[in-house]
């Protein structure tokens, strides 16, 4: 294990990217399940999902950031018919079991998910092209990916994006409070139905450039939606259920965590830092960094 | 509606002779190598339901759980050359162990904590057997095992008999849960934990005992797999199948009862034996899955329940 | 009289925010005790501290001698702590009588046929003793209501804790509700009240104390509560 300044400089710097990336991929969850408070465990399955369907924009020979602005719409439309299917028949039903089963739902369209892109796909990977994949720039003795400075450009600007809304548009504003207190929001004449509704398509659509940003980073495999259940719900806890803004720090917590250890010990113990840092959380400080 | 224990016990008792009457019959071979399956699938269902038809905790983590019992029954017969049923306890025992680890970490928190909990288990658990060459590594292992004991035919015989008097055990362990003291404050919790701890309830101790049994269960269920197989690997131990197999057929079968992760077992595992030769793994996992789905959605009482609302409307 | 119940220095924050700030009370064994305060003021949160489902960041909580504070809810309630849920939290999938044998099993101990006999002499007393068979799910408002009272004395509480009991129920209900309270109260169980439908307080109550942004602003007889100037302010606004 050769350990130098310079490798851990350059770990850390690829962490950076790397964590802008996962708070990208992380958003939609922040949303439906830091502010909705949905058992949202399909979030990464819908984003494996998204990242193919880049894939198949791009063997018709469009550019993968392109395929993800194309496809927010229809995934912003799936995600509200998603949460339509969800409310009226777990929300509304409630019940003692409507958590299990609400949970048992979304594990069972993850495994629907997987399976099916392995029945189309198969389990081999698959990747695009672009002219930002695959050169680095070169700055000094250090080379950066400029897949990995797209992939983090497209998160920043997203973040930013959607923190905005969510703070200075009324319905942005409704979604924000929808999580707290419904009965206020009823009074000031906005169906929360309608508001969970929106911001669930929100989610989801954001999920779609998220897709789109994870095929550019790297070629993609169907199993990859039960790895990143650990690192979205990571950098969910981690910020804070609730806290946009906290994602950002929490994905760049994650990033370079994962960076270092991969460095000192190899890409088979990567995964283990999602979710062990999740764990560690959960069980210091369940509130996380910025939780209400 | 609780059936009698002179009842239950004899019908039992009934089942368990005839299955072991049969492995010393001239049926073909094959029969108990499916058969070995389902009745596996009997005990794992059986041992879900009692963390997750019990006390509403879902466990998405089963193969990290069986295949805990696997390895740790390898470890007995590479290390120690243990007889099967020295294998099948000690696998039990540190799976056990797992869950109530996994209890203690995550149960205090919210349901949804817990299932990602035992998610990453999985992971957690498949890394350190992929770097442990003791086990074979990503690579696998092959096992010479030894011949058949108790006067049985064949080792496949053999093991179908055993699992049958887990199948027996498992369903009798969670039939007494259910109707205990336990099981009492288990409904209570499941249903709301917050009255649940205002009426005495000790939930976290309930949530644990629970977590444990389960594990425990889940780790005999998958003990006999590398005598099974004469094999063992990553690949094939935290197989998706498992996951959404031991889900569905207690959701299927129904919830909260002893008799419904038994129901969703014997139909659904049968089925897939039989579809298997027809069609891919794959598309047996989406077909599982896709069932999931729809029950969960239409009918969430599973079958029980169908036929309880039945017998109510026909009334 | 003994103080049964002995709140001290008390406080909770969430997060940024300031449920509790010092807190301080004493109830008396027998006593009733009503507990007002404006939407938001943390009457809920400090039933919570009470009864366990929260744990206070700083202060003591004594209940009957013991220290409790640190103790999780299932062990508060088996020294004597029982509530009600604002929201009632039936066993959904159990019946009115498999209800109360849960606190009867884990609290008293009792099972089998004498719980059975115990429970229906608690639904006998509220008025239920006629849907003890059915699923709680089916209930109305107020008998959910009742049944959450019942489910608390089938606890065997020397502390009761109902939190707001009547809300939204009609006139008569809410009659029948306070019926029985007093009479539980007769029996020597302490209770705590917390309500808004003002009547139900004022008539119930042998002392009021009033909560306002965490803090308590008055303490003293119903009728003086409600002509403090510090009260009158909480509720009304400047």
């Amino acid at each position: 294990m050769a350990f130098s300044l310079d490798l851990l400089f350059e770990a850390v710097l690829f962490g950076v990217l790397l964590g802008g990336f996962y708070a990208a991929v992380s958003l939609g969850l922040s949303v439906a399940f830091g502010l909705l408070d949905i058992p949202y465990v399909a979030h990464p399955a819908i984003l494996v999902f998204g990242a193919y369907c880049t894939y198949l924009l791009g063997t018709a020979g469009i550019d993968p950031i392109l395929a993800g602005l194309l496809l927010t719409p229809p995934f912003f439309l799936l995600g509200i018919l998603l949460y339509r299917f969800y409310y009226e028949t777990f929300e509304r039903r409630g019940g003692a079991e409507a958590g299990v089963r609400g949970l048992a739902f979304f594990f069972g369209v993850v495994f629907i998910v997987e399976v099916g892109l392995i029945l189309a796909f198969g389990v081999d990977q698959r990747g695009v092209q672009a002219p930002y994949i695959g050169s680095s720039l070169e700055i000094g003795e250090f080379r950066i990916p400029y897949r990995m400075l797209t992939a983090f450009g497209v998160a920043l600007l997203l973040t930013v994006v959607l923190t905005l809304y969510l703070s200075r548009t009324f319905t942005g504003r409704a979604i924000k409070a929808v999580g707290q207190d419904e009965g206020a929001l009823r009074l000031m004449g906005a169906d929360p139905v309608r508001i969970k509704q929106i911001a669930f398509g929100i989610a989801t659509g954001v999920n779609a450039l998220a897709g789109a940003v994870l095929i550019i980073v790297g070629p993609v495999e169907p199993s990859l939606d039960r790895l990143y259940i650990g690192r979205t719900f990571c950098v969910v806890v981690l910020a804070g259920l609730g806290s946009m803004s906290g994602t950002l720090v929490a994905g760049l917590i994650l990033g370079i965590t994962e960076s270092i250890v991969l460095m000192m010990l190899g890409a088979s113990w990567a995964p283990a830092v999602s979710f062990g840092l999740l764990l560690l959380v959960l069980g210091i400080r369940p509130q996380g960094l910025f939780g209400r | 509606m609780p059936l009698s224990n002179t009842r239950f016990w004899t019908g039992a008792g009934i089942v368990l002779a005839a299955l072991v009457a049969m492995a010393f019959s001239g049926i073909n071979e094959y029969v108990f190598f499916a058969g070995f399956v389902v009745l596996q699938f009997v005990v794992l269902a059986s041992a879900w339901n009692i963390l997750g038809g019990y006390a509403g905790y879902v466990n998405f983590g089963v193969p990290a759980f069986v295949a805990t019992g696997a390895y740790a029954a390898l470890v007995m017969f590479k290390g120690l050359g243990a007889p099967l049923v020295v294998q099948i306890v000690f696998g039990a025992f540190v799976a056990g162990v797992l869950g109530l680890l996994v209890g203690l970490l995550t149960l205090r928190l919210r349901g949804i904590f817990f299932s990602i909990a035992t998610v990453a288990v999985i992971f957690i658990l498949e890394t350190v057997v992929l770097n442990w060459r003791f086990v074979g590594g990503a690579s696998g292992l092959q096992l010479s095992r030894p011949g058949p004991s108790l006067g049985f035919e064949s080792y496949t015989r053999m093991l179908f008999a055993v699992m049958a008097v887990m199948a027996v055990a498992a369903v009798g362990i969670s039939r007494y849960l259910q109707h205990s003291h336990v099981g009492q404050g288990l409904r209570a919790l499941r249903d709301s934990e917050e009255a649940a701890e205002c009426s005495g309830v000790p939930t976290l101790r309930l949530k644990l005992i629970a977590c444990t049994v389960s594990g425990a269960l889940l780790g005999a269920g998958g003990a006999p797999m590398p005598m099974y197989l004469s094999f063992i690997e990553p690949a094939s131990s935290f197989n998706l199948s498992y996951a959404v197999s031991t889900l569905a057929m207690p959701i299927i079968g129904g919830l909260g009862h002893w008799a419904g992760p038994v129901i969703g077992a014997l139909l659904l595992g049968s089925l897939q034996q039989i579809v298997t030769v027809t069609i891919s793994s794959e598309l047996n996992v989406l077909v599982v899955g896709v069932l999931l789905v729809v029950f969960v959605v239409i009918a969430p009482e599973g079958i029980l329940g169908l036929v309880k609302s039945w017998k109510r409307s026909s009334k | 009289m003994e103080a049964i119940l002995e709140v001290s220095g008390v406080t909770k924050t969430f997060g940024g925010f300031t449920a509790l700030s010092d807190v301080s009370l004493s109830v008396s064994a027998g006593e009733r005790l009503g507990l007002i305060g404006p939407n938001g003021s943390g009457k809920t949160t400090l039933i919570n501290c009470i009864s366990g489902a929260l744990l206070n960041d700083s202060g003591s909580i004594r209940f009957a001698g013991h220290e409790v504070s640190r103790r999780a809810a299932h062990e508060r309630t088996r020294l004597g702590i029982a509530r009600s849920f604002q929201i009632p939290r039936p066993f959904r999938t159990m019946s009115v009588l498999e209800n109360l044998m849960v606190p009867l099993a884990y609290v008293g101990g009792v099972a089998g046929g004498r719980a059975r006999d115990e429970a229906m002499s608690i639904l006998d007393g509220m008025g239920l003793a006629a849907k003890a068979g059915v699923t709680s799910s089916q209930l109305s408002q107020v008998e959910l209501r009742k049944m959450e009272l019942a489910r608390a004395m089938a606890a065997s509480p020397k502390l009761l804790i109902s939190d707001e009991a009547m809300a939204g129920l009609a006139g008569a209900e809410v009659d029948e509700v306070l019926k029985i309270l007093f009479e539980l109260n007769a029996r020597g169980i302490t209770i705590i009240m917390i309500e808004h439908i003002m009547q139900a307080v004022m008539s119930f109550s042998q002392r009021v104390v009033c909560l306002d942004a965490g803090r308590i602003i008055c303490d003293g007889t119903p009728q003086a509560v409600v002509a403090n100037p510090d009260v009158q302010r909480a509720y009304l606004g400047d």
